[in-house]
């Protein structure tokens, strides 16, 4: 894994229309690895949530016997969050508008989270 | 675990913050390691024992980093098997304080650090403007510290 190959990851990402940013981050201290983000976005403060609601979904899916969670989305009224987990220390994630093609947005994380694991 | 204040004017930034960052450990102290509030001790030894060993690093990191020309450090982060230690000063009216705060691993340091800004920019609010502290002097060390331990253990 190198900066170099996160900064594209996320360039890919971030040509996805709708999409605001996008951030790897360190799943266990919720602290940005590397990002991309459009002016306004708290970077920040989303990749300390995003780890935190990636931590408490995956508790939950392991209590439920739903195994590993390898993607989240959360839509809410004013834009979605995306979480893709890239094993063993990073997440993808993606902040972008209500209506963005989640599917398209998703292939994109889950190669960023490949890239990265490679 | 209970929340406990010396200077009153702590005690909703701190609760707050407790809850955000679902703290365990929450000390705040003057650079000398007096105890202004705390959340998560129940004896006062071990509060003493913080809050000196608190101070104490904040004093030697500060040195270090003026050492090599800086004036200070933002914050100090430890991260353990179990727990998280996060250490850093903020200015407010009623001069420079020292935070220490220990997590546990149900919540990150990331969470910490964003909260640990609003704890600091709440409690310069709230900080009252017009009382300026005091230095405590060697003669009334001993009589300062038995009365902040009785406001906070309520013995």
């Amino acid at each position: 894994m190198n900066t170099e190959r996160l900064g594209r990851s996320l360039d890919r990402i971030s040509r996805v229309r709708g999409v605001r940013g996008s951030m790897f981050v360190a799943a266990d201290d919720g602290i940005m690895v590397a990002q991309l983000l459009m002016e306004g976005v708290n970077g920040r403060a989303v990749a300390a949530f995003a780890a935190s609601l990636a931590r408490k979904v995956s508790g939950a899916a392991a209590a439920t016997g739903g195994g590993k969670v390898r993607f989240i989305q959360m839509a809410a009224e004013g834009g979605t969050l995306l979480v893709a987990q890239a094993p063993p220390e990073l997440l993808v994630v993606a902040v972008a508008d209500a209506g963005i093609n989640v599917g398209l947005a998703r292939l994109e994380m889950m190669r960023a989270a490949e890239a990265a694991a490679a | 675990m209970s929340t406990t204040v010396v200077e009153t004017w702590t005690e909703e930034p701190l609760v707050r913050y407790v809850a955000q960052a679902s703290a365990r450990i929450v000390v705040v102290m003057t650079p000398a390691g007096q105890v202004l509030a705390q959340h998560g001790f129940t004896r006062a030894v071990d509060l003493m024992g913080a809050s000196a060993l608190g101070a104490a690093i904040m004093a030697s990191s500060t040195a270090l980093a003026q050492q090599v020309g800086e004036t200070g450090f933002g914050a100090l982060y430890h991260s353990g098997q179990k727990h998280g230690i996060h250490l850093a000063a903020c200015q407010t009216p009623r001069g420079t304080l020292v935070v220490l705060t220990v997590f546990g691993k149900e919540t990150s340091i990331g969470l910490v650090q964003l909260f640990h800004e609003e704890f600091v920019t709440a409690l310069q609010r709230a900080a009252p403007v017009d009382q300026e502290r005091k230095p405590i002097l060697a003669a009334d060390f001993e009589s300062e510290l038995n009365k902040s331990l009785t406001s906070l253990f309520r013995r």
